[in-house]
């Protein structure tokens, strides 16, 4: 699906996509508890989430509500307690090429070039069927796209905070993933570099017309990403709170929406969400 | 350094009033006389740039770039002056100490009789260098065959450690059931002195050599198992977890991500070895004697030739030191954080 008919018909397209196509991921009454020393510690419960193809889903909450619990679930690194998750209707029972992640720290291999690093990820996925030149050509254009084909021989220790995170991202789209899983990409990056990111994964999605999940607690990020933003409550024991549509065309261009009531209106039902309905109480 | 995150906090919070950053360096540049505005002005133009190559679609940095090379060149003539100066105020303190050690040793020589002191020890130096690498037999050869054989040894005992010792500290560090098993015997082993285990290996082996070389594997080994076992342990779960979401193979876990990640943890358990190896065999050698510095030793003991064993001391000194200086070095140069 291209951008230009997302924006034309928003709103008929996000039912539409949700009647005639299966969901690429489904959580099923997933929950997750955790063996710690002082006991059992339910840190989720009931978790139902079904995940179309091309939509980009950001999951937002209190930190320690289980944001990031949820999102390894749907990579694979930890198994459910309870319930089950499907990814192209199998369950999912550890991590797999289909489901690329993107690190908050970006863990790059400090050892290897940014070439090596994205580099590690294509062999993977496409080592046994393609030449050597086929390899090197699907690396630079990961990092290409990512405008940061300059740096392919650097170090990570070379490169600032925010082009590492930029390599973490080429390397995650070089294996041409089904979902990509991004567990609070910017979180720590400086606000214009994040802005810059943010606009940079809003075209590569909108280029590849990927599915996307994301973890996020910064609100004008949800919104000017995604096709819908789960609120999840908080924990022990959270669950999704409210799942809200984003109707807003694409491309989406951060300056006019600044400006767009509409824009507004979705960051009030977030904030609304998080800050009344789901104040943390500080200690 | 509290003035670099000062300034660049105000570098990118206040990106959008340029006068903050545009201003600051010419300011600086006005008194470029004193230390202390140089280093303002390095510090305001690396920030200026480090902002640059973040954001270079910014206007606002593009205009802050634009105020600062000017005046680079008196920058690096002080910088080299400064160079100079902190090397000669590194130099002067070990001089100085070597120096007090020389004349220590000179007014211990002028009271005792039996002890040379530095210039006769000088000359027995100057004359056993002429030729270190003569050879009337087996036992009287040059002091740079006795070193050389030292050496042979511990590379060989040390050779075999390594072979043993680096694969066992991967299964320990990997398998905490190995680990567990292990333990006990390792913490029972490890404060045996090396030298204990000599009889073992002449009787085992029959012969001087080999039971020297033995005791240098003993001692080489368990710094090479406990730092490669906490290397293992402490690869970061982030590179695991690239790993595991990579699916990549166990071969590649091992040689893309295990290998490089414990290469530090080995190197520092090399240095450890073979600087223990090094203290280990002088004394193993005056046990079983043959060609070696530590026999070398005690045979001019039984000369009665004591400069010679001063000058032994300063040889497996010097030696030990240029030992543990390379393999800091490759340690540098292998280690992925500060390269
Ligand atoms: N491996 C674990 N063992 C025990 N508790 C855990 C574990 N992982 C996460 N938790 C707990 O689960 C809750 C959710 O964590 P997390 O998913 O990391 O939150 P966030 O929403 O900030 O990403 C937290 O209270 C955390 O302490
Ligand atoms: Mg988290």
């Amino acid at each position: 699906m291209s951008s230009s008919d997302m924006s034309q018909t928003n709103l008929d397209h996000q039912t539409e996509v949700k009647s005639s196509t299966k969901p690429i991921v489904k959580v099923e009454q997933v929950g997750q508890t955790f063996k710690t020393r002082q006991g059992n510690f339910v840190a989720l419960r009931d978790i139902a989430l079904d995940i179309y193809p091309g939509e980009v889903v950001t999951l937002i909450g209190h930190s320690g509500c289980g944001k990031s619990t949820l999102l390894n679930l749907i990579a694979g690194l930890t198994l459910p307690t309870s319930g089950v998750l499907l990814c192209d209707n199998r369950e999912i029972a550890g991590p797999g090429p289909e489901r690329a992640v993107v690190f908050q720290n970006h863990s790059l291999l400090p050892w290897m070039t940014c070439f090596g690093n994205v580099m590690l990820a294509v062999e993977r996925v496409f080592g046994r069927k393609e030449r050597k030149s086929k390899l090197d050509a699907r690396v630079h254009a990961a990092l290409d796209m990512v405008h940061m084909a300059h740096a392919a021989e650097k170090y990570p220790h070379e490169i600032s905070g925010g082009m590492k995170q930029r390599v973490g991202i080429a390397r995650a789209f070089a294996m041409e993933p089904r979902i990509l899983l991004m567990d609070e990409p910017f979180g720590a990056l400086d606000a214009l570099t994040r802005a810059s990111l943010q606009d940079e994964l809003n075209s590569v999605l909108a280029k590849t017309g990927a599915t996307a999940v994301m973890v996020t607690h910064d609100v004008d990020e949800a919104v000017l990403l995604s096709d819908r933003i789960v609120m999840m409550t908080n924990g022990p024991a959270a669950t999704i709170g409210e799942i809200v549509t984003v109707d807003l065309p694409r491309p989406r261009d951060r300056v006019e929406l600044a400006n767009d009531s509409r824009f507004a209106e979705y960051r009030a039902t977030v904030f609304e969400f998080l800050y009344r309905k789901q104040l943390k109480k500080v200690a | 350094m509290s003035a670099v995150i000062v300034f660049k906090n105000a570098g990118v919070g206040m990106a959008p009033a340029p006068e903050t950053l545009a201003e600051s360096p010419l300011s600086a540049q006005a008194e470029v006389s004193t230390e202390v505005s140089t280093e303002v002005t390095t510090v305001v133009s690396a920030v200026a740039e480090d902002a640059a190559v973040k954001e270079s679609q910014t206007s606002t940095d593009a205009k802050s770039t634009a105020s600062q090379p000017q005046g680079s060149g008196k920058r690096w003539w002080t910088n080299i002056g400064r160079r100079v100066y902190v090397m000669l105020g590194n130099l002067v303190p070990p001089l100085l100490g070597l120096c007090i050690m020389v004349g220590l040793w000179a007014f211990v020589a002028l009271n005792n009789d039996s002890i040379p002191g530095p210039i006769a020890t000088w000359e027995a130096a100057t004359k056993l260098f002429a030729d270190p690498f003569y050879s009337n037999g087996p036992n009287d050869q040059g002091i740079g065959w006795n070193v050389l054989s030292s050496l042979q040894r511990v590379g060989v005992g040390f050779g075999f450690a390594a072979l043993v010792g680096i694969p066992m500290g991967f299964i320990l560090g990997r398998f905490t059931f190995v680990n567990r098993m292990f333990e006990p015997v390792i913490s029972l082993l490890r404060p045996v002195s090396p030298l204990a285990w000599l009889p073992i290996g002449l009787l085992v082996f029959k012969r001087a050599d080999p039971a020297a070389t033995w005791t240098i594997f003993i001692c080489s080994i368990w710094p090479m198992i406990l730092n490669t076992a906490q290397g293992v342990q402490r690869v970061p779960q982030d590179y695991l977890n690239v790993a595991r979401v990579l699916g990549l193979s166990e071969d590649k876990i091992i040689t893309r991500i295990l290998f490089p990640a414990v290469l530090p943890y080995m190197l520092t358990g090399i240095r450890l070895s073979i600087g223990t190896a090094w203290l280990v065999i002088v004394a193993a050698e005056m046990l079983t004697g043959g060609v070696g510095i530590g026999f070398w030793v005690w045979d001019e003991w039984n000369n009665l030739k004591v400069e010679h064993i001063l000058i032994a001391i300063f040889v497996i000194g010097i030696v030990g030191f240029l030992l543990e200086q390379f393999l800091l070095l490759l340690a540098r140069r292998f280690s992925y954080e500060s390269r």
